[in-house]
């Protein structure tokens, strides 16, 4: 049993305060069940389910704290755990940035749940599976893919009387579909609180009509190209740039928002006018946890508005050293898009390329914010308003920062993950002019 | 099965996005409990009643990991420590084969029902898993080796020496750096010993002591009037040793245009040194793109044989089974039947080996029981083999596992990882210095920077810590910007030098992920230097409005 109630979780929290002997605690408890399955070569390779739970007490005397975690909840273990974590903080070194815990914050309602991704069951992934190999088969293609969900719960509680709790589910489904001769291969992501959302044939099926069109693919230079990105290509670009916007590290003048002379660029307009970023926990499409995990309330916040940066992170020790409000990181991020549809953005281009997503993202430059990667599963050349070819996958190097100065069209949104970090986004497809691709690949 | 509880250190300044996801797999405890053992009796008792439990409900087959994994993480910047991380996660992993697939279940409770519950679960999840069969495993046969043990040549285990100790050490780096000019150091000792204890039908009982050590640090200087600012990494290698390797020895060090070290780590003389040069590269010449003759240091090379020979030359990548993840290999089977598949020039000799002393792959038996040893993957050029484990030896016609399994966690499927994998040194006596010598136009690159490479192991990008322009066979000075893109087989074919055994060094990869769930697992690379002609650079500057 590990997905406690409110009001359990609510007890078992104060029962650990109370063992509390220290100038203060804060504890978080945790629960999850999930369970997942992986399949490749049209074959079921691995499949699992986990249960767990985990409580984490931080006791603090003057600037010393320390941490102990349990996953066994009678009372001698609660009792020993809080002990734990006291020896631990005597032991510890000073930390003069360590910040007492919060009073009670008031929290918005949550929306992370779903009632039916709780139930997902071994049958249900087998299932899911299974529609996706029975489709790869007919079409003699050959499918790998990885399911997983979550069900879990997250409750805080410290000794000056916060206390929060949260239920969130989630669903996260790839498949790549590869032609039987290596020369075509298509990708999709899906991602969900809801499962209900989730179908995997749909899925699969998107998946291999890219494999079929993406064989026999067709080498162009390398150069700036208009591109037209998939959300899931710009996503794990965008988490890297949010990333990337913490107060600290720009007024220390080593990030991409770090002023010339000192300070930070907030404020500043750094992108086109239309880019209009921002978070809210309580989007329908993308909800976040209403607080943080050491407890701040989330708001609906602009991170960027009109191209100007409204917003940077600043955690609460760096927010009390600048006298600011503190600034928590977010936990969704939206950037609006408009009404063009994936077609009318293709019909719109007179010559461009089309990038389904983009592979081993790695920072060259975090002054510039220069990324390099590749594309794959699916890059096709447009002319004329038409897909004319698939094209063999690209190298880029380019900026974020950039790319979204270099904006043509920003059209219609879809939730995607964008590869860990608890952060999901709902992105539109994005028509991005001058993106700089610097050599080719042979790889499918 | 019980779930892993990742922590991942999160929060750790501007410098953290320069490391992978860290990973701390476990509970937090007491330092001095690490250095408590679970004694062999026992492990054995344990691990009989889960090879009894599972072959009484039908498994063919049955394996047993018994693990305690300890992590121990320092983590400081400046004068300030950010944080002290102690863990230990300790349950046991039970893989089966029933009706000819495999099954799979862990459990943290050690009494003798949970071990059989688990047991059940295990051999209950491959019946159902044979259902979705085309074909049943095959395993390569492997004898029992009885109850043997191995354990790492440590001099000094890190989990003895008092944390004050360790603290002090990185803070006394970090006043070293700033007093040489660094802006900012965010510095790192992450210590790792895993005891595992392997039993298997077969009838081996295996005990094993792993230790690996990576000290690390990320210094940055800053420009206030023109705001650029550049960093200078550790030339640190992770390595799987003891506490001895931070005790530096005038042997272990090769002077040049910079200090490099063999088996013992300097890293209080490192840490001034790259404040200097984190300086120093404010200044540098940006680079002129073009092609350029290359000489890679060891500290750098080692991420290119990771990438460009370590992951393409994975079976399981080959087959088709990371397809969705990863990604697969150019390297397929019928280049591999072929022998004669160029992979790189004749003086390319790349063999695998997990009994290197000092690696992070070092192990005396993998985690499926399998003794381990080296084996060739390129020959004067020529790709002739792969890495196996058990269930893949027969794909490519071997009679017997390469050994190349393992899991992160006793609550994690093994499966196929890359052992040690690295270049042979050159056979003729060559020095750095004769390498440079013979350089017209070229780039000496020391340290590992950006890496990128393609789902099948074609185009690769990699920047460095230090690049020095090579002139008529001189260092002329710094440079910045710098990154080379190549294709790994015209790469491999270029290289038309490589120095001798005694310039040969380790460098390696602490947190090298694979596999969904995601699995992390540590491996070495060892080269001399060597040179590859031709090479494409690029200038990475850009500006933002």
């Amino acid at each position: 049993m590990s997905l406690y109630s409110e009001e359990e979780a609510k007890k078992i929290l104060e029962k650990v305060v109370r063992f509390s002997k220290a100038d203060g605690c804060e504890v978080n408890l945790t629960g999850a069940e999930g369970g997942n399955i992986r399949y490749a070569r049209n074959s079921v390779s691995t499949a699992g389910e986990n249960s767990d739970a985990i409580l984490v007490v931080q006791s603090y005397f003057g600037k010393k704290a320390g941490t102990a975690t349990i996953n066994e909840f009678d009372d001698a273990s609660l009792e020993k755990v809080v002990r734990r974590s006291e020896e631990l903080a005597q032991l510890a070194p000073e930390n003069p940035e360590f910040m007492e815990p919060l009073p009670p914050q008031s929290y918005g309602e949550s929306r992370t749940f779903s009632e039916a991704t709780a139930k997902i069951n071994p049958d249900f992934r087998a299932q899911a599976a299974a529609n996706s190999i029975r489709l790869a088969k007919e079409k003699e293609v050959t499918s790998a893919g990885f399911l997983e969900d979550s069900n879990t719960v997250a409750a805080m509680m410290n000794s000056k009387g916060l206390f929060a709790y949260n239920r969130a589910t989630n669903v996260t489904y790839t498949v790549t579909m590869r032609t039987n001769d290596g020369t075509g291969s298509g990708w999709v992501t899906r991602d969900f609180n809801d499962v209900s959302k989730l179908d995997t044939s749909e899925a699969s099926k998107v998946a291999i009509d890219k494999a079929l069109q993406s064989k026999n693919a067709k080498a162009i230079e390398p150069g700036k190209y208009t591109v037209i990105l998939e959300p899931a290509a710009s996503a794990e670009l965008l988490r890297n740039m949010l990333f990337n916007m913490n107060a600290r590290p720009a007024d220390e003048g080593r990030s991409f928002l770090s002023k010339k002379g000192g300070g930070t660029r907030l404020g500043d307009k750094l992108f086109d006018e239309r880019i209009n970023f921002y978070t809210d926990p309580w989007h329908k499409e993308v909800p976040a946890a209403p607080w943080t995990p050491d407890g701040q309330a989330r708001k609906k916040m602009d991170i960027i508005r009109n191209g100007v940066v409204k917003n940077i992170f600043y955690d609460r020790y760096w927010a009390s050293q600048k006298n600011v409000e503190s600034v928590p990181f977010p936990g969704n991020a939206i950037l609006d898009g408009g009404t063009a549809s994936i077609e009318d953005m293709i019909r719109d281009t007179k010559k461009g390329i089309l990038v389904t997503r983009f592979w081993y993202i790695r920072t060259v430059d975090p002054q510039t914010l220069l990324y390099t990667g590749l594309t794959r599963d699916g890059t096709f050349y447009i002319e004329n308003g038409k897909i004319k070819h698939p094209i063999k996958n690209f190298r880029f190097n380019e900026s974020p920062v950039i790319m979204l100065n270099n904006v043509e069209t920003l059209g219609r949104q879809v939730r995607v993950s964008a590869g860990g970090g608890g952060v999901n986004f709902f992105l539109p497809y994005m028509k991005i002019r001058d993106f700089t691709f610097t050599s080719l690949s042979d790889a499918v | 099965m019980k779930r892993r509880d990742f922590i991942y250190l999160t929060g750790l300044g501007a410098t953290a996005a320069m490391l992978p996801g860290i990973p701390v797999m476990g509970h937090d405890i007491h330092p001095e409990r690490a250095l408590e053992k679970v004694d062999t009796t026992t492990k054995k008792r344990m691990a009989d009643v889960a090879l009894n439990a599972a072959r009484s409900k039908g498994a063919t087959y049955t394996d047993v990991r018994i693990g305690r994994y300890l992590n121990q993480y320092v983590i400081t910047r400046e004068d300030k420590v950010e944080n002290i991380v102690n863990t230990e996660s300790y349950g046991m992993g039970i893989r089966v084969i029933a009706n000819g697939g495999w099954g799979f279940a862990a459990t943290d409770k050690t009494d003798n029902d949970s071990i059989a519950k688990a047991a059940d679960l295990a051999v209950a999840i491959a019946k159902e898993n044979s259902r979705l069969l085309t074909e049943p495993v095959r395993l390569a046969p492997q004898k029992g080796y009885g109850e043997v043990a191995w354990k790492a040549p440590i001099e000094k285990n890190a989990f003895e020496v008092p944390i004050k100790e360790k603290v002090d050490l990185l803070l006394s780096v970090n006043d070293a750096a700033m007093k040489g000019g660094a802006n900012f150091i965010n510095s790192y000792l992450f210590m790792v010993n895993e005891q595992k204890y392997f039993a298997s039908t077969d009838g081996s009982y295996i005990d094993q002591d792993v230790h690996r050590i990576w000290p690390t640090f990320f210094i940055t200087k800053i420009d206030a009037t023109s705001g650029k600012f550049e960093t200078r990494n550790a030339l640190s290698a992770p390595m799987g040793m003891g506490y001895e390797y931070l005790y530096a020895r005038p042997q272990d060090k090769i002077q040049g245009i910079t200090t490099l070290y063999k088996n013992r780590y300097d890293m209080l003389e490192d840490a001034k040194a790259a404040a200097g040069q984190a300086t120093e590269k404010l200044t540098a010449k940006s680079v002129e793109p073009g092609k350029y003759d290359l000489i890679l240091d060891p500290s750098h090379l080692w991420l290119t044989i990771h990438e460009s020979t370590g992951h393409p030359t994975e079976l399981d990548r080959v087959l088709g089974y990371e397809a969705n993840f990863a990604g697969t290999s150019f390297l397929t089977l019928d280049k591999w039947e072929s022998k004669k598949f160029n992979y790189g020039s004749k003086l390319v000799n790349i063999f695998a080996d997990k009994t290197q002393v000092g690696s992070l792959g070092a192990v005396g038996y993998d985690d499926e029981g399998v003794k381990c040893g080296q084996w060739d993957i390129i020959k004067d050029g020529v790709l002739v083999n792969y890495q196996a484990t058990r269930d893949q030896a027969h794909i490519v016609g071997l009679n017997a596992s390469q050994g190349c399994c393992y899991a992160d966690n006793w609550s994690s499927v093994q499966f196929q990882r890359m052992p040690n994998i690295s270049l042979m040194a050159g056979k003729e006596k060559k020095s750095i210095d004769d390498l440079i010598k013979g350089v017209e136009k070229g780039i000496y690159i020391i340290g590992d920077g950006s890496f990128s490479i393609d789902q099948q192991r074609y185009n690769f990008q990699f920047g460095g810590q230090l690049y020095y322009e090579i002139k008529n066979g001189k260092i002329a000075g710094m440079l910045k910007d710098v990154a080379y893109q190549s294709n790994t087989q015209e790469f491999w074919n270029s290289c038309v030098g490589i120095a001798d055994e005694s310039d040969y060094r380790l460098g390696g990869s602490f947190f090298d992920g694979k596999g969904q769930p995601m699995q992390t697992s540590s491996v070495s690379h060892g080269s001399s230097t060597a040179r590859f002609n031709g090479v494409n650079v690029i200038n990475t500057a850009r500006k933002l409005g």
